[in-house]
């Protein structure tokens, strides 16, 4: 009985867009091969999904590895209620649009003790609200593997990640006794309560990740593109402002201005940068440009010198 | 059937830094190549590995304000020079930070107006050689350093021979540190030639030696000509723009099942990534070990339904019949099919403090097959001399062996030297689920290989720069252990065979 795929199931047979150059292509055959393997090798996978655009090139790459099926495991966003508001609106759209099954967590201690980025301060607020609000996400749903969209060239820590980040039942990672990772032969074994991060976007950079969006037409929160948006100046950072519970510090006023985002996280901790590029091409013309580097805007990067390791060793994704 | 060379001595012949250079035709393709070159620095420990890529970065503009903002603040005084601590670019940890060391391999990317290039750069430490590994195995080419002042190390040794058996064909040999040295040509001609040696008896034949200076970059990016005039080679970058990315191999197709797609009850296509070779609709395949045959209906990806595909892509296969197909097996080409058995030889590079145990068993991963075998170690390479000797007992942690590989159920390989992919594997502890090997298979064990080994041996009398080129052949070199080697005049070689003859 041969095996028959009705035409029509296809995903835009006819599609005319221009094929990938062989440095996007090989990067997406890698990241398919992982999303495989990982599928195949544990029982129960999840992928983290923070709204931005490495979540959105992951998903894409997700729904392309598994095509023709469904992508067969749940996307979980750790939200902290200080999201920006587009990401949400997005984030249902996409959901309902793809058919994926969705799973969100609010750390509900933080949420019960109101644990907020302006009381708490971003390095404690992040603690709570992202890394024992992962943590517990994860030990509740019982999940042996997550993806996470993190890139080497993101930091120096995340530079030494393996592919398969072996964690601890306390979701610890042990920088200094990564198993050898050769080839594309990835080691899924471990234990019960054990579990294992794995990183399809390893090895692209943040450019690739905008030219595969661009030549893959893959949507995006709008809030990276400039637009007229309110802000105000604080910690040298710009901060969005437009969600009533920003609190205006003495001297502080709401300013106007074209402003973008390179990254996405809480409104209160991710900084805008002034621009004039109201599309992709010409992000991708500033980024090329671009004399500092994308976690620059993020608060929580900055708190201390080796912040990054430091959360990583203690569960953060 | 050794073959046993009588040669005359070869005067090796090192004037100029480059010693091979990369053959016209080769640049020019590779010039058109927009794949990213993959490579890694190695060597031993404090040579300037880190502090040369950190030093490539910098001067490849890829390090933005921020970061060297940052690298500014975190460099101290680190250097007589007033420069930063370029390696604190790459050494992340905090644990490298506060001791000086890398502990873990660093992946980095970046880019020249001619292409782009993803850097691993390995740690030195003999206690990392598994790091080392890791970053080796997926290298088109090795930047190996040395230290001016030190020259070649056993350190510097075992990375170049681990780098070679993982199929790095490629090699840089960066004299570094060589401000030091107040740029003594001498000494750089003194390390190349003993590098030559190196090479040669590793088989490889694709050499450039820089002279340099990571720290102060000079013949990294920018050339050295202030400080040696005499140095009319190629700048690192240089090399790296016109080096060529492994090319897939073209042996059969190959295919490891991933996993198996049943989104419906009239749909069933077989997932995994093109491991060499090429497909398209209507080719007859064998799965693999079951031997079963069937025809390709259809490729499927997410954007179109295709017409081939070729290796490095990845896919959904669909077949005309229903064949009982699961992950871990093979989807082959019929006409060239790879070997299937329950024994194999392979060479192996002991990872973990463990080492590899006679006897015990493991868990062997390939592609997407996972499988028992014993590893029964045959003979380890002896980095002082280069050579093999024989030793059954435990292959300690960092020893290169050959082994014996003897699995439950029949497993499926290719050499590695025909398909990187089907030829590699790890091997896995069943208790500590630690990855304690990484191994190439070489080949099939039959009754045959036995008799391989026999009695029968040829000498021969060869011209010695044909003699150089033979052991210059991976197939020699992986055997050298099993040749004799006398370096003579021709009048001496003729008096051998008078005096054989003689006898006869
Ligand atoms: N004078 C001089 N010093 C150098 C040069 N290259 C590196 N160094 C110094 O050598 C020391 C070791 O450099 P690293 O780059 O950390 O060495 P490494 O090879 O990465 O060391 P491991 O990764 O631990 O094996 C540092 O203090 C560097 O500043 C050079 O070309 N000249
Ligand atoms: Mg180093």
């Amino acid at each position: 009985m041969p095996s028959t795929l009705p035409e029509t199931e296809l995903h835009n047979p006819q599609t005319t867009k221009t094929p990938l150059d062989p440095h996007l292509k090989a990067l997406e055959n890698e990241a398919i091969h992982i999303f495989r393997e990982v599928a195949a090798e544990f029982e129960k996978p999840v992928m983290l999904y923070s709204v931005g655009k490495d979540s959105s090139v992951l998903l894409h790459l997700a729904r392309k590895a598994f095509y023709p099926g469904r992508v067969p495991f749940p996307l979980l966003h750790v939200n902290t209620g200080w999201k920006f508001a587009e990401m949400i609106a997005f984030r249902n759209d996409i959901v309902k649009k793809y058919d994926l099954d969705f799973i969100e967590h609010i750390n509900p201690r933080g949420k019960a003790e109101n644990v907020t980025p302006f009381t708490h301060g971003s390095a404690l607020f992040t603690d709570i609200m992202k890394t024992e609000g992962l943590r517990q996400a994860l030990d509740a749903g019982g999940f042996d593997a997550a993806f996470g969209g993190a890139r080497r060239d993101e930091e120096a820590s995340r530079a030494k990640e393996r592919i398969y980040s072996f964690r601890t039942p306390e979701h610890r990672w042990d920088p200094r006794a990564q198993r050898p990772e050769l080839w594309n032969i990835y080691n899924g074994m471990i234990r019960k309560g054990e579990s294992v991060r794995a990183f399809p976007l390893s090895n692209w950079t943040e450019v690739d990740i905008w030219r595969y969006i661009q030549v893959e037409d893959i949507p995006l929160v709008p809030l990276y593109y400039a637009k007229e948006r309110p802000y105000v100046e604080r910690d040298g950072m710009m901060i969005l402002a437009e969600d009533p519970r920003l609190e205006l510090l003495p001297g502080e006023t709401i300013q106007h201005g074209s402003i973008r985002f390179r990254t996405l996280g809480d409104f209160p901790l991710t900084g805008a940068i002034p621009s004039q590029a109201t599309n992709l091409e010409e992000v991708i013309a500033e980024l090329e440009i671009a004399t500092v580097s994308e976690r620059q805007g993020r608060a929580i990067d900055r708190d201390q010198s080796g912040s990054m390791e430091k959360k990583k060793r203690e569960g953060y994704f | 059937m050794t073959v046993s060379a009588i040669a005359q001595a070869a005067s090796a012949d090192v004037t100029t830094g480059t010693v091979t250079a990369f053959p016209a035709t080769e640049a020019a393709r590779a010039a058109r190549d927009t794949r990213p070159l993959r490579l890694i620095t190695c060597g031993s420990v404090d040579d300037g590995k880190s502090t040369l890529i950190g030093r490539l970065l910098w001067d490849t503009k890829a390090v933005k304000e921020d970061q060297a903002a940052t690298l500014r603040r975190d460099s101290g005084k680190q250097n007589d020079l007033g420069l930063p601590d370029f390696a604190l670019l790459l050494d992340g940890l905090q644990a490298e930070r506060e001791q000086g060391i890398t502990i873990d391999v660093a992946y980095r990317y970046f880019a020249t107006d001619k292409r782009s290039f993803i850097v691993a750069d390995t740690p030195g430490h003999e206690q990392y050689t598994r790091n080392m590994a890791t970053g080796a195995s997926t290298a088109d080419l090795a930047v190996l350093l040395v230290d001016a002042r030190t020259g070649l190390l056993e350190q510097t040794r075992r990375h170049a021979t681990i780098a070679s058996l993982m199929g790095i064909k490629q090699f840089v040999l960066a004299v570094n540190k060589f401000d030091l040295v107040g740029y003594d040509r001498a000494r750089f001609d003194q390390i190349t030639h003993e590098f030559r040696e190196l090479a040669l008896s590793l088989g490889v034949r694709q050499i450039t030696a820089i002279p340099m200076s990571a720290l102060k970059g000079e013949n990294v990016v920018y050339d050295g000509k202030a400080s040696m005039p005499w140095y009319e080679g190629q700048t690192l970058v240089e090399v790296l723009e016109l080096a060529t990315v492994r090319s897939a191999q073209t042996v059969g197709f190959r295919l490891p099942v991933q996993r198996v797609s049943r989104p419906g009850e009239s749909f069933r296509g077989y997932q995994g990534t093109v491991a060499g070779g090429s497909v398209k609709p209507g080719d007859s395949v064998v799965i693999l070990p079951s031997g079963m045959v069937a025809n390709v209906t259809k490729i499927i990806t997410f954007d179109l339904v295709r017409n081939a595909a070729v290796a490095g892509d990845a896919i959904t296969l669909v077949l005309d019949r229903q064949v009982d197909v699961s992950r871990g097996d093979m989807i082959v080409s019929i006409d060239s099919q790879p070997q299937v058995g329950l024994d194999f030889d392979a060479q192996l590079v002991a990872l973990q403090a463990e080492g590899i145990q006679p006897g015990r068993r493991y868990w062997l991963k390939s592609g997407s097959r996972r499988q028992r075998v014993t590893a029964n170690p045959v003979s380890q390479l002896d980095l002082k001399t280069g050579s093999w000797t024989q030793r059954t007992g435990l292959l300690p942690m960092n020893g290169i062996g050959k082994v014996h590989l003897s699995f439950d159920e029949n497993a499926v390989f290719d050499a590695y030297e025909q398909n990187r992919t089907t030829g590699a594997f790890i091997l896995i502890d069943p208790d500590t689920n630690n990855t304690v090997a990484g191994g190439m298979i070489t080949a099939k064990r039959s009754s045959l290989t036995d008799l391989r080994s026999d009695e029968a041996r040829v000498i021969l009398s060869l011209p010695a720069d044909l003699a150089d080129q033979l052991m210059a052949t991976e197939l020699f070199s992986r055997r050298r252990d099993e040749t004799d080697l006398r370096r003579m005049t021709a009048g001496e070689a003729s008096q051998i065979f008078k005096d054989a003859a003689v006898d006869i």
